[in-house]
Formats: structure tokens, sequence, C-alpha cells
């Protein structure tokens, strides 16, 4: 290893700067006394807009119908997920290069397409919009971190242990319960963490697909847009952060273990 | 048949639900809206397509694709040296704890980061408070003061917008760049260091060719990602519209969804040229 020069050191570090310090300067505003702007540096610090916030029933049923639908739509993601690389994994057939295609295309249009995609085919089939429509939408762009996760686990999962299985005289079900569900367990608990933070954050498909119920993301948008309660929107953005780093620490130890384990 | 079972529910939600949604959503840009009666026309015409190309239109497409590009552009010259640096310098550690450090921005809360920089630029803000400090508030004024760029504070400026557009899509430039350098062996910067070259030779003739593909491929994230942004430009920036936003507002306030579907086709056939182009450059080698 050859060391760095100071150039490239200092370049490096200021890329590492410019993605870190927003947040911290967004941990700072949670605490400031003032409420009517965004003066730097804060007047003096204060924890109180935390009270404020969990007292306010806007934000307690916003975050509730987040904490739901991330659930749910992580859920179905899984099971959608699991199913199609089962399919895809060690069989060929018709439409398998189209099926991975649409699997990722969720995540690679812009959102706003996804979005109004759906809008109007909700439209167009009469339904009204609720928790489910806003499930659908999440679940739908879900599935492709599900789907990625799982089927590189089973790329590196050998044949041998499923031939043994059912040499052994193991029927499908025990096999897959016995044998696969535990070599999985580690990219399903990874996968399932990244689609709920995906989802719990989502704001552009579900703008779209929501009607006029508010997940959290679309109050903090709406309080974005037109600003009212200034501090309360600073700790719920702080909290936005934390409550979205646990799973994807989570998920982070769980596909380092699972690397060095293989 | 145990193929019929795996994928049945999959197929039904992904091709049938989802690629129907997207198939509808084409076929009522073929549609009209009937201005005076407010309803949508449902005999196929082009008409829609005709009220596309209109300048007012395209040049929101001109202003979006502009965007895009100089945001990619940033993106690569900000994320060369740290992928460089994670690449060839850092040690094991180091280099965990640095991929994580780029890792949890591209997971964390995208509306909160875009947020976040509405404290940051606003007039009393950090940035404004930082230049008075130094004693050259002149300067940021004279930079605000720019035709076109400017504005009258950072967070109502194109230079806030794109500093914001950065600061979001830049991990997905240094993810693949650091992946496109990690395999780039050593004994090949060595060698042109053992035959004379400058570092900034071999940079610009072996680093830098070996790094296109990385290159090409976070181009594709950066590109594609402001292409259909409607949140940045509604939060930051004068509120000119975006594609994004041209979208949202047509099929929402205006209630014209043909317009807005035929819209949404614009970075739908600008991604596909620019996936053509990036695919020859190597690029999904490299993803």
């Amino acid at each position: 290893m050859r060391t760095a020069g100071l150039g490239l050191k200092a370049a490096a570090l200021g890329a590492i700067l410019y993605l870190h310090v927003p947040i911290a300067i967004l941990f700072l505003y949670a605490f400031t006394t003032e409420d009517a702007s965004f003066k730097f540096p804060p007047p003096s610090l204060t924890t109180r807009w935390f009270e404020v916030a969990w007292n306010n029933a806007d934000i307690r049923a916003a975050l509730g119908l987040s904490l739901r639908v991330a659930f749910v739509a992580m859920v179905v993601a899984l099971i959608l997920g699991t199913l199609t690389a089962g399919a895809v994994w060690r069989t060929r057939f018709f439409g398998r290069e189209a099926l991975s295609l649409f699997i990722v295309l969720p995540i690679a249009l812009p959102g706003i397409i996804t979005g109004i995609a759906l809008r109007s085919a909700i439209n167009l089939a009469d339904l009204s919009f609720s928790f489910w429509t806003i499930v659908i939408g999440h679940a739908t762009f879900c599935v492709a971190v599900a789907y990625n996760n799982v089927i590189a686990r089973l790329r590196r999962t050998s044949p041998s242990l499923i031939e043994a299985s059912m040499d052994l005289g193991a029927r499908g079900w025990q096999t897959f319960r016995h044998v696969l569900l535990p070599q999985l367990s580690s990219a399903l608990v990874t996968g399932g963490m990244l689609a709920f933070a995906l989802s719990f954050d989502e704001i552009i498909v579900t703008t779209f697909t929501a009607g006029n119920q508010q997940t959290l993301p679309i109050w903090i948008f709406s309080s974005l847009v037109r600003p009212r309660n200034r501090p309360v929107t600073n700790v719920v953005a702080l909290a936005v952060v934390v409550l979205t780093f646990v799973p994807i620490v989570v998920a982070q130890r769980f596909s380092r273990r699972a690397e060095e384990s293989s | 048949m145990r193929l019929a079972l795996l994928l049945g529910v999959p197929l039904f939600w992904m091709v049938g639900v989802y690629g129907g949604s997207l198939a509808a959503l084409l076929v009522q840009s073929f549609f009209r809206l009937d201005s005076f009666a407010g309803t949508i026309d449902r005999s196929p015409t082009l008409a829609t397509w005709r009220d596309l190309f209109t300048d007012a239109n395209m040049s929101v497409a001109a202003r979006t694709i502009g965007m895009a590009s100089s945001v990619t552009l940033a993106s690569i010259v900000i994320a060369l040296p740290l992928a460089y640096f994670i690449a060839r310098h850092a040690s094991r550690r180091t280099k965990a704890v640095l991929v994580l450090a780029v890792m949890i921005p591209l997971w964390s809360s995208y509306l909160v980061r875009v947020y976040s920089w509405k404290l940051i630029l606003s007039a009393d803000g950090i940035v404004n408070w930082f230049f008075e400090r130094l004693g050259i508030g002149g300067l940021l004024d004279a930079v605000l003061a720019l035709p076109a760029i400017g504005g009258p504070s950072l967070s109502v400026s194109y230079i806030g917008q794109f500093l914001v557009f950065v600061y979001i899509w830049l991990p997905y430039m240094v993810l693949p760049i650091q992946a496109a350098l990690e395999r780039v062996p050593r004994s090949f910067i060595e060698a042109s260091a053992d035959l004379g070259a400058h570092p900034a030779t071999t940079f610009r003739k072996v680093v830098w060719p070996l790094a296109i593909p990385g290159v090409a491929a976070g181009s594709i994230f950066t590109f594609s990602l402001t292409l259909g942004d409607y949140i940045i430009p509604t939060v930051i920036g004068d509120s000119s519209p975006f594609i994004g936003l041209a979208i949202y507002s047509y099929q929402g306030v205006a209630g014209n969804l043909p317009l807005a579907a035929a819209f949404a086709f614009v970075p739908i056939a600008v991604m596909g040229l620019y996936l053509f182009g990036a695919k020859r450059l190597g690029a999904f080698e490299a993803l």
C-alpha cells in the first residue's frame, strides 16, 4: 500500500463530509428553541419539541400507518420475491428474462411513472384508495430487494444439499422447511429489513396511491411545502433518520455475516 | 407444475398488475382531454402527443436534461477521489467503514435528507452564517446575483437545487466507480510508474479508462434519478417545473391524464437512449 497524497485525502474527506454533515445539522435543529425560522446558530437548546411531537395526534396516526404499511409490504414482498427467486433459480422457462426485468423495473423507472401508472389503474378498476392501495404500490417496488437478496443466496447454495435431502426421502415441503429455509434465513432478514426501510421512507409512489391518508413521509412533505410547526417537523425528521437507521444496520450486519460464513 | 405454483402469484402481480398498469398508461396517452367538458375523450388520437411537443413542454424537458447532465458530471468529479481512495489506499478496516459511510446515506431517508438542505440553505441558515463569519458574505451575494442560476437565497436558486441533487445521488456514483477500480490490478499502476509515467499521466492513460465502466454505471443512476425526481424541485429552487413536476401537475391540478401519460414516456425514451450509450461504454459489466 502506498500512502495517499494530501490532495486525494482531502478530496475523499470532503466527499464524506458532504454526505454526512447535513444529517448532523438536522440533529442540532431538533433541539433549537427557535420556532419560526431556520436561524443558525440556534439561540438556545431544548428538548421540549420531542414531547410536542410525541403528543401530536396527526404524527402518531401517520407513524402508525407507515409502520403498518411497511410491515405488510415487507411480508408481501418477501413472499413474492422468494417465490420468484425459487422459480428462476435452476430452471429455464419461456419469459424468464422478461420476468426478472419486471421485478427490477419498479425501482429502475422513476417513481413518478410507477405511481401514475398504478393510480390510473386503480381508477380504471374503480377501486377506492385505502391502506391496501398503498400496500400494493409499496410491495411492487419492494419485491426487487427481497428477490435480489434471496436469489443471491440461492446462487451460493449448493444444489447437492437439496438432492441429498430428496435422496433421503424428504418431500418438497420438508426439504424447503428444513434445508432451504435455514439457508435463506439471513437473506430473508436482510431483504426484509431493506424492504421495510424502503417502504417506510417512500414518498413518490405513495402520493399517487394514498388517497387522503397520510403516511409519515407524506406528513413531512406536506409540512415542507406549507411550512407549519417547523420545530416539530425537525423532530419528526430526526426520528425518521433514527428509525430507518436500525433496519439498515441490522441488514448490513446480517449480509456481512452471511458473506463471511459462506 | 412446481413452476406454475411458484410463479403464479408473482406473475399475476408483477406482469399482470404492474405491467398492465404501465400498458394502460401508454394507452391513455392516445386519448385526449376535452378541455371544454373537462372529461377524457377515449377515441384513439395523436393529439395528446402533438400537445406534448410544445415549446413550453420541450423547455421543461431541456431544463431537466441539463440539470441531470450537470449533476452527473459533478458527481463524477466528487466521487472519483473518494472511490479511488477506498479502492486503492484504505486499509481493510478503513475500507469497511468508508463503504458503510457511503451506503448509509443511500438507504436512509431520502425525504429527510432533502429536508436537511432546506435548513442549511435558508437565508438565515448555516451557509450564510459561515460566509458572514469569514467576512466573505459579499462573495455569496455575488454568486446569487448571477443570472439564471442565482436567486434571492440559496434555497430558491438553481445552485441550491444542484447541490441537493448531487448530495442525494452521490453514493450511487461512488459505489460502482469503487467496484470498477477495485478490479484494476495494482501491477498496472506500478508498471505505468516504472515506465516513467507521471502520476497524472498514469491516471489519464491507465486508471481513467479502466474506471469508465464504473463511471457509466453510476451515471445511469444519477442521470435517471434526477430525470424523474419531483420532490427536490418542489422543496428547493424557484419552483420552475422539471419533467417530474410537470407530469405531476398535468395529472393532478390540470386533470389531463393523457398528457401526463405521454410526458411520462419522455424520461423513459431519454433513459433508453442513455442506456444504449452506457452499454457501449461497458456499464453493465460494472453493475
